[in-house]
């Protein structure tokens, strides 16, 4: 087993589908009456979180507590980080604590494998800027597998703010590890034009939102921030959702079989009409729900636990 | 003042002679009291390093006048000159005398200060530049390096201004609007990295403009650190026009590029960028033709807790003196005429600087550095002679080892290691 998983480049195949068979094993649990496995007692787990994101971090939470590891919840506000003390200090400070585990979240790219060089324990890169977000893209694939029974040969639209997304650059890899077909969607402001050099050479790149829906099995709609038109990266939220964003008409054009996602937190009416969000077709509370059970099995398998 | 005879010595590695160093020239021969066998050595007039940062005043934990001195040194050089983004900026008469004056206390190298542009480095208002060039520090090359002079009318300004005592204007070419949040070369390795780019057109497109400033006024133009193949490009046609244009590379565009930053080291960390394997071999090719005149290090000390961080908080630069001539022995191998212009003739050249890059024939200054080109070296951050440590060459094995170094005469250094 991998010691970290800082990016998903980190898993092959083999791996991959190791811990999304294990998060079903996971998910098993979550329908008994006593969700707790006695897994990791005695490990400690720190959530080192550089940037407001109380979802994965209640995930990564849940996560380790369900497998009885201790939580030690490690927040850059109204810590010693806020002082100014540097992530090496800080890293030094978990390892000297006895971490068995960082989870950590950065605004910076490359934070958690400057931090796997400074601690003994495992590391886990739970966002780091605008490079990926591993985690995210197995609970993902995770809910594809789920939904559709397999991963290999599935279409996926990726749409959105590509060149910003963490959880585009990590879906893009480990969907393409395991045999999916990636096709990147979205205005030519936010797709970098050598993304599939970048990423892996069978991405294909699409500006046309419509024409690409009816061959898809999976739409992965990326959440857009506003603050991007102030930028020029389109010219207003009104002229994105019309070109980009997913509403009721073009859900429509997409197989009968196709699922819609969304990794959270959506703007309504941006990126995706409310309509498709609380559709049959959406995985999106799923998709929290799996992450759980992903974040399970990626802890329980890096901290040393046999399948 | 003890003289020297240097038994056997290559003058650009030409058949071995004798050199003697006398009362600061070279001598027509006879006796000396002291004798340095040569054998296989290699003489280069002592090399001129037209941008270095030496951080004194303001950052004295990274690099001080005397330790970027004996690190100047120590890698053959014997004239270098400092950027002005110090803390104060030199931007008056009296910084750029306090940095002359330390340069000439420590007694290393001619350390001749570059004046800032601009006030305080902003961009906004010129400098006192006459003063600066009327000064004891006798200053002749300006800079904003670190910034970009962006706005177009300044940089017009700038460059007529100094024609009234010969200055010379060096920038930074960076359009500050395309890099913004810039973190390494905009291209698949950022992409991948999720990494804001540093694009190749925002160095371009400033080298564009300032040409045809330059042609327009008719001034003299220096382009710092051009690390593109479209740059070369612009460059080039430029030259062809008759445009009085000159170019520097330094050391590390010529050999390292942008996968490295897949490291997460900060130590790759650099303004400009390291860029592709295609820019560098473009690099390469405009060293050996001219259309970049000159090698220069842009040494940029940082102390540890700036590098030992996240990249995006990490400052930009690597150290570069003592590594210079060997990574140019990597680059070009053994052609010493070609490294005696690019390292020493030329920069002292566009300098104006006198005594320096001179032939080394009888009567002319003893300024020169002694090679020894069979020697490889693992290069070590904790041997190294600046205060700082951040060099991307750790564990790298190059070609070519200093053994001396003469200013006027003095020895500097001696048997690879620094005279005081």
């Amino acid at each position: 087993m991998i010691k970290h998983l800082r990016s998903a480049a980190d898993l092959d195949a083999e791996t991959a589908t190791l811990i999304l068979d294990t998060a079903g094993e996971m998910a098993a649990l979550a329908g008994r009456e006593v969700k707790k496995l006695p897994t990791l007692r005695g490990r400690t787990v720190v959530n080192l979180f550089y940037e407001d994101s109380t979802r994965t971090r209640i995930s990564f939470e849940a996560a380790a507590k369900r497998l009885s590891a201790d939580v030690i919840n490690f927040s850059a506000k109204g810590s010693s980080v806020s002082k100014g003390e540097s992530l090496k200090d800080t890293a030094l400070t978990l390892q000297a604590m006895g971490a068995d585990a960082v989870v950590i979240r950065h605004p910076a790219s490359g934070a958690p494998h400057r931090l796997a060089s400074w601690v003994d324990g495992s590391v886990i890169n739970a966002g780091d800027g605008t490079h990926e977000h591993p985690t995210q893209a197995l609970l993902d694939a995770y809910t594809m597998r789920s939904r559709l029974g397999k991963i290999d040969g599935l279409k996926v639209a990726i749409v959105g703010d590509v060149l910003h997304s963490r959880v585009a650059r990590s879906n893009v890899l480990l969907l393409t590890t395991l045999g999916a077909e990636i096709t990147l969607v979205g205005p030519p402001t936010l797709i970098p034009v050598d993304i599939a050099a970048a990423l892996s050479p069978q991405t294909k790149v699409s500006y046309d939102l419509d024409s690409v829906l009816p061959d898809m099995d999976v739409v992965m709609m990326l959440r857009v921030q506003t603050e991007r038109m102030q930028d020029s990266y389109f010219p207003s939220a009104r002229e994105y959702s019309r070109r980009y964003g997913l509403d009721a008409p073009r859900m429509r054009r997409l197989p009968e079989h196709a699922i819609v996602m969304h990794p959270g937190p959506m703007n309504r009416g941006m990126e995706i009409a409310p309509e498709v969000a609380d559709s049959s077709r959406s995985t999106i509370v799923e998709q929290v729900a799996n992450g759980v059970s992903a974040r399970m099995a990626v802890l329980y398998l890096l901290l040393g636990g046999k399948a | 003042m003890r003289s020297y005879l240097l038994k056997g010595v290559s003058l650009l590695g030409q058949p071995a002679q004798d050199l003697v160093v006398r009362d600061g020239v070279i001598a027509e021969g006879g006796k000396a009291d002291e004798t340095i066998d040569a054998e296989g050595l290699v003489a280069l007039p002592g090399l001129v390093d037209l941008h270095t940062h030496l951080r004194e005043p303001g950052r004295e934990d990274a690099e001080t006048v005397e330790t970027g001195s004996r690190a100047a040194a120590l890698g053959g050089y014997t004239a270098v000159f400092a950027m002005a983004n110090t803390s104060p900026v030199a931007d008056t008469a009296g910084v750029v005398e306090q940095v002359w004056r330390l340069g000439r206390e420590a007694g290393l190298v001619d350390v001749q200060p570059i004046g800032a542009v601009t006030v305080g480095l902003a961009g906004k208002q010129l400098a006192e530049l006459g003063a600066m060039a009327t000064s004891a520090a006798n200053v002749r090359i300006f800079s904003d390096d670190g910034n970009c002079v962006a706005d177009p009318r300044l940089m017009r300004r700038a460059l007529e201004y100094v024609k009234a005592f010969d200055g010379i204007i060096a920038q930074h070419a960076e359009e500050p609007r395309l890099t913004e949040g810039a973190q390494m070369h905009e291209g698949e390795v950022s992409t991948r990295l999720g990494r804001t780019g540093w694009p190749a057109v925002a160095e371009e497109a400033i080298i564009a403009r300032d040409v045809l400033l330059a042609e327009h006024v008719g001034s003299r133009l220096h382009v710092c650190h051009v690390s593109t193949a479209g740059s070369v490009e612009v460059l080039r046609q430029a030259k062809a026009r008759g445009v009085r244009v000159t170019a520097e590379v330094t050391p590390h565009h010529l050999l390292l590029t942008d996968e490295l930053a897949a490291s997460y080291d900060p130590v790759y960390k650099v303004n400009p960028p390291l860029r592709t394997a295609a820019d560098v071999q473009a690099l390469r090719q405009a060293l050996i033709d001219g259309v970049i005149d000159i090698v220069a290090t842009d040494h940029a000390p940082h102390a540890v807790q700036d590098k030992e961080c996240e990249w995006a908080y990490a400052r930009p630069g690597m150290v570069g003196l003592e590594t210079a001539l060997p990574v140019v022995l990597s680059v070009l191998g053994e052609q010493w005429k070609l490294i005696a212009e690019r390292m020493s003739r030329t920069p002292a050249r566009i300098a104006g600087l006198s005594g320096h890059g001179t032939d080394l024939s009888a009567g002319s200054p003893a300024s020169l550095t002694l090679v020894d080109p069979s020697a490889r070296r693992v290069v070590d951050p904790s041997g190294l002679a600046s205060l700082s440590r951040n060099t991307p060459y750790a564990g790298t094995t190059l070609p070519g080892r200093i053994v001396a170094t003469f200013l006027r005469g003095e020895p500097t250094v001696l048997d690879g290691k620094a005279v005081k």
